[in-house]
């Protein structure tokens, strides 16, 4: 029996089918996320694995099928729901809040949601940017005046500073030389650690999921292709997950 | 294609568009009367919408007076009716033109500025982020723009009322030679309350189709920069259409 096996099921995708018009992108789509471990989700692009995400974010409402958290379905658009309460995300182009400084952005959830005082927020959301190593200097700053690698961290600083449950990564480390990619990397296997939180990343980067990832998956056609612990993923079981994550096409 | 399955086509999706934007609506009034509300986001879009609307409210008010004198004077001079510029610019410009101008002038302004910053927040995954930091974005976002749409441009219309009267006052003293104290008395004659209420009811409506249509447009705006540019076009053409046509109802009920 595996460590994945026997720790709980945080997040469940039941018999998910989405579809956008006339296509399919997520067809009948099974995965589970147990609690404490990380998961990531590889796959070609266009593969759904975005969508994948959204589901559980309540940002897309399932064609049939569900999401559950917590074994409760999670309701679409419910910024209420309790399952999406516990969930921090980090989006792939980071999505901080042109108008808002920095420290505004890391302190959304508790000013907003949460109705902390400025002054408590401020200080939860500078201890925040402390833990992914962002000099304090920036907390005032607008995020358009920090580097991709700054960014990052920000948004990473954001999804954090509720103290999740749940963490999702959306392509974390996309737009970043390999040597930031690589802090990224071990930032989040950091803060998915110190808050024993459930992660779920999605990514292209196979050296980001050999950093992150306790287990992997792979979609092809809106189905799960395989999945299995990262000890599993490069020992070939499968030729087509193989081939992806040593980047070679079919012909080679 | 068969030309009846076109036009049925077509009209299906007016219908569609008709009924979404007929939802959307709903979805922001419910938004505005429901908690929490975000005060300082509020009073960010009133500066925004309003303050900032003033210079180009004022001066389009002021020539439009000056212009609509200067009409009036020509038309009634054919009939002996010159002495009515007063009294026609005050009605003209408080039942009619002030909500009217003030609306198109802000909803060119406004409506695709707010098509456009929404568009990008989703292009961006802006508003996707608002729903995972647990905010409702059409309380954070759209209903603040709305309600100070709504609050604002009844303030810019009594402004443009006055700025407008002005420029006919201005035009009839100065170069059609008119009495400056029977020219205001004529403006204050004539107008009565109801002309100034039902042009200022004009507007609050004004006001809430013109920013209701940025939000719409910006929120549902899809596929990068060129969805945020289509979108800052739709929101202002269809802005105008709709204060047309809202003009002319409103009109017919308060003859």
């Amino acid at each position: 029996m595996t460590a994945q096996d026997q720790s709980p099921v945080k997040i469940a995708w039941k018999d998910v089918t989405v579809r956008f018009g006339s296509t399919t992108v997520l067809d009948r789509f099974s995965l589970e996320a147990h609690e404490g471990r990380s998961l990531v989700i590889i796959g070609g692009s266009g593969v759904g694995k975005s969508v994948t995400i959204k589901t559980a974010l309540g940002l897309i409402r399932p064609s049939s099928g569900k999401v559950e958290i917590d074994g409760h379905a999670v309701k679409h658009n419910r910024e209420d729901d309790p399952g999406v309460a516990q969930i921090g995300m980090l989006f792939q182009s980071g999505a901080l809040f042109d108008s808002l400084p920095v420290w505004k952005n890391v302190a959304f959830r508790l000013l907003h949601a949460e109705h902390m005082k400025a002054d408590e927020a401020r200080e939860r959301a500078l201890e925040a940017l402390d833990q992914v190593d962002l000099d304090r200097e920036n907390a005032d700053k607008r995020p358009n005046s920090l580097s991709g690698g700054m960014l990052k961290r920000a948004a990473l600083a954001r999804a954090i500073v509720g103290r999740p449950k749940i963490l999702f990564f959306d392509e974390p480390t996309t737009g970043l030389d390999p040597v930031t990619a690589d802090v990224i990397n071990k930032l989040i296997k950091r803060q998915v650690k110190h808050f024993n939180a459930t992660a779920v990343s999605i990514t292209h980067d196979m050296a980001s999921m050999r950093t992150i990832a306790d287990d992997v998956a792979m979609i092809k056609d809106g189905k799960i292709l395989w999945r299995g612990p990262l000890s599993e993923v490069e020992s070939c079981e499968n030729a087509e997950v193989c081939r992806f994550v040593r980047g070679e096409s079919e012909d080679e | 294609m068969n030309p009846v399955r076109a036009l049925g086509a077509g009209l299906l999706a007016l219908l569609q568009s008709a009924g979404a934007v007929t939802r959307f609506a709903l979805e922001t009034v419910f938004a505005a009367v429901r908690p929490p509300f975000f005060g300082g986001q509020l009073l960010q879009q009133l500066f925004r919408l309003g303050f900032l609307s003033l210079p180009v409210v004022g001066l389009t008010a002021l020539f439009t007076g000056a212009a609509l004198a200067l009409n009036i004077y020509t038309g009634g001079s054919r009939f002996n009716a010159e002495s009515f510029v007063p009294n026609i610019v005050s009605l003209g410009i408080v039942r009619e033109l002030g909500p009217v101008i003030a609306a198109l002038m802000v909803s060119g302004r406004v409506s695709s500025g707010i098509a456009a910053e929404i568009g990008a927040m989703r292009a961006t995954e802006q508003i996707d982020a608002l729903h995972t930091l647990a905010t409702d974005p059409m309380r954070y976002l759209i209903a603040p723009r709305v309600i100070a749409g709504v609050i604002v441009l009844p303030l810019l219309v009594i402004i443009a009322n006055l700025i407008g009267i002005l420029g006919g006052f201005a035009v009839s003293v100065q170069t059609l030679d008119f009495d400056p104290s029977v020219y205001i008395k004529n403006t204050l004659d004539i107008l009565e309350r109801w002309d100034v209420l039902s042009g200022l009811i004009k507007a609050a409506v004004f006001g809430f189709l013109l920013t209701l249509m940025g939000c719409y447009h910006g929120y549902h705006a899809e596929g990068g920069a060129q969805g945020v540019g289509q979108a800052a076009t739709n929101a202002v053409v269809s802005a105008a259409v709709l204060i047309f046509a809202a003009n002319f109802l409103l009109t017919s009920l308060f003859v």
